[in-house]
């Protein structure tokens, strides 16, 4: 009866933890990098964002040499980035014949102070209108399209992140994410219920053995493969089918996304429906319910919190999956109400632009933004899925053994 | 006598698959009496109760010969509907099974699927069931809580309640009271003798103290096979077979 000392055990017991521990440390970590990358968002200006997008090599400059500096020491940032318009900001990515000198100053370290200060005295005399006027002179075709502030430009109703005066407007991007993803939702959702309440209740076994390891091996296709059957085989049905003007739209992406959905929602609407007690089946039919009547007041309901995660799980996945919906829908940031034009998702632009953009651009910063702006909407879906299950659940089996 | 007979098993035979699990069963059973069906764990009492109301058509493998009559119909006739089967025979199991529904849905699940849709009968049956099932009393204040807030022995009879809303002829009862504790027990059995005015009811039970106090008629199960049946008090005292003897006496099962 002496104590013993099980090391092995403990040793993978220790280990088991450890590598919980880091799946959750990667979680966090993936979420602190896209934040950080967006935060630049928080303190940009106006004009840095929208204000005049040089070529690429200019901007490659102040990237590579001011703005790494900068990012370097917080003071220096500030300024750089945080201070208003006509300063830093124009000269440094803005227009290319004017202030020729900027880049180069920023260049040099010390004029790279200097200006700093320059720019500390502009900021707190706002003492700008030389410069202003000096923009002006140079450009006086930016004075009407002047970009507005950071939040009126991402609310803005164009995406065009490349160009002399980059546009960053999240909204046609946000409607083409939420266009695909309600189409997904909408086709992806009774179709995996159902075949899920068929499989786990009506279905002879022979038909069970059949559909669900083949609608589980759906969801192991990889999305590019959907995506590729959308832009070849899909696209084109769709198109003679309802005589569409463009062969590539939400409603194939919507059809192709479904395709990844409904094996989601099916599995884990499946798991739900099974996990209902065999006696409550029993329960009904013993009182003279028919089979459909017990699966549909008694199985169906008792399941609906599984059911609605299902579903909200399988919207998470519409709104976030990449290759289908960049091969699928045509990747024009159209803003419409249209289901039948081309839409450009969230997640199809990073996917598309990410590899092209410089480090540290405003357009390098957007798409982090987008990236922030996915994972906190498909960290609210996941909690409204667990907040709303749980009440459900107290509310059903509260008091239960 | 004959007249009275509610339930007549003639020849009854149950496969599952390879084991013979009924073998040539005959029982009468007597119109608002309790009959127990007693014997050791395995012997086909179960398998017997769930064929009064077909529950076993559920289970793919089993295979059923002989017959049983309900009022002089075959239950396992080709026109007979086992929905409307169970509506006339309901069924109360070992594990209470109230529906994650309030108490209130629970008990208007059966009225409503058989097309009862006013909300005043619906209150009437309600608590006219959990009258019957004396239940009203402990619950009548809280009918939107969940059923399955109750305790053990509150659900069960709620679950009897639920299953004399739909109006059966019988009632079948699988060890309603296994599950539960003296006090709880105590009462389901007061129950059970009230609900044989009204109703046939057979009951299965692992307690011979049980079958002894709540049945008026008792059945002994053994290897499949109907041993022994007879007045409750004279199974109890003086059985005809050596093996309901032993049985009864403790010598096995």
């Amino acid at each position: 009866m002496k104590k013993r000392i099980r090391l092995g055990e403990f040793l993978i017991e220790k280990g088991i933890a450890a590598v919980s521990f880091a799946s959750l440390g990667a979680i966090v970590l993936i979420f602190l990098f896209v934040f950080r990358e967006a935060a630049p968002i928080l303190t940009m200006h106006g004009d840095t964002l929208g204000g005049g997008h040089e070529s690429i090599s200019s901007s490659g400059d102040a990237s590579g040499t001011g703005a790494a500096e900068t990012y370097g020491d917080p003071v220096g940032e500030a300024e750089s980035y945080g201070d208003p318009e006509p300063v830093g900001q124009p000269e440094t990515y803005g227009d290319d014949p004017g202030p020729i000198g900027q880049p180069e100053t920023y260049g040099e370290p010390e004029s790279d102070s200097a200006s700093a200060q320059a720019a500390a005295a502009h900021d707190s005399t706002e003492a700008m209108p030389t410069e202003s006027v000096a923009t002006a002179e140079v450009e006086p075709s930016e004075a009407p399209t002047k970009p507005g502030t950071v939040l009126e430009q991402i609310l803005g109703k164009d995406w065009q992140p490349v160009g002399d005066h980059p546009k960053f407007g999240i909204p046609p991007l946000f409607a083409g994410s939420l266009k695909v993803a309600l189409i997904a939702i909408l086709i992806g959702a009774p179709v995996g219920i159902l075949s899920a309440l068929f499989t786990s209740t009506f279905a002879p076994r022979w038909a069970k053995e059949l559909m669900k390891p083949v609608i589980e091996i759906m969801a192991g296709f990889p999305s590019v493969v959907i995506g590729f059957f959308a832009l070849t085989i899909l696209a084109s049905l769709v198109q003679n089918l309802f005589g569409l003007d463009y062969r590539l739209n939400a409603l194939v992406g919507g059809i192709a996304m479904s395709l990844a959905v409904i094996p989601l929602i099916y599995t884990l609407s499946e798991d739900s429906l099974n996990a209902i007690p065999k006696h409550y089946t029993e329960g009904s039919l013993a009182m003279g319910a028919t089979l459909w009547e017990t699966n549909i007041r008694v199985v169906l309901p008792a399941a609906i919190p599984g059911i609605f995660a299902a579903v909200l799980l399988g919207l998470g996945r519409a709104v976030g999956e990449t290759m289908i919906v960049l091969m699928a829908t045509g990747n024009a940031a159209l803003l419409s109400p249209s289901l039948v034009e081309p839409v450009r998702t969230i997640s199809a632009s990073i996917g598309a632009e990410m590899a092209e953009v410089v480090f540290g651009d405003p357009h390098y910063v957007m798409l982090f933004v987008l990236g922030t702006l996915l994972f906190a909407f498909s960290f609210t879906l996941n909690a409204i899925a667990e907040i709303f299950i749980r009440q459900r659940l107290s509310a059903k089996f509260g008091g239960a053994t | 006598m004959t007249e009275n007979i509610k339930i007549r098993a003639g020849k009854l035979n149950l496969q599952y698959g390879q084991k013979h699990a009924l073998r040539d069963i005959d029982l009468d059973i007597e119109k608002n009496r309790v009959t127990a069906l007693i014997g050791p764990s395995g012997c086909g009492k179960s398998t017997f109760l769930r064929c009064l109301n077909r529950m076993n058509d559920l289970i793919d493998s089993a295979r059923i010969q002989g017959r049983v009559e309900i009022d002089g119909t075959d239950i396992y006739g080709k026109d007979v509907d086992p929905v409307l089967l169970r509506r006339k025979v309901g069924m109360i199991f070992q594990k209470s099974n109230p529906f994650p529904k309030s108490i209130y849905e629970n008990i208007a699940y059966g009225p409503r699927i058989h097309g009862v849709k006013d909300k005043r009968t619906l209150d009437q049956i309600v608590e006219k069931s959990l009258r019957g099932a004396a239940l009203w009393d402990e619950v009548k204040d809280d009918l939107a809580k969940s059923g399955l807030a109750l305790s053990g022995g509150q659900q069960q009879r709620l679950c009897i309640a639920r299953a004399i809303a739909v109006d059966p002829e019988v009632l079948l009862m699988d060890e309603p009271a296994s599950a539960l504790d003296p006090i709880a027990t105590a009462k389901i059995e007061e129950l059970i003798w009230q609900l044989k005015e009204n109703y046939t009811i057979v009951i299965v039970t692992h307690s011979m103290h049980q079958a002894s106090r709540v049945s008026d008629t008792t059945a002994f199960f053994y290897m499949g096979e109907m041993v022994e049946t007879g007045p409750t008090q004279k199974i109890f005292t003086s059985p005809s077979q050596k093996r309901t003897e032993d049985y009864i006496t403790g010598r096995f099962g």
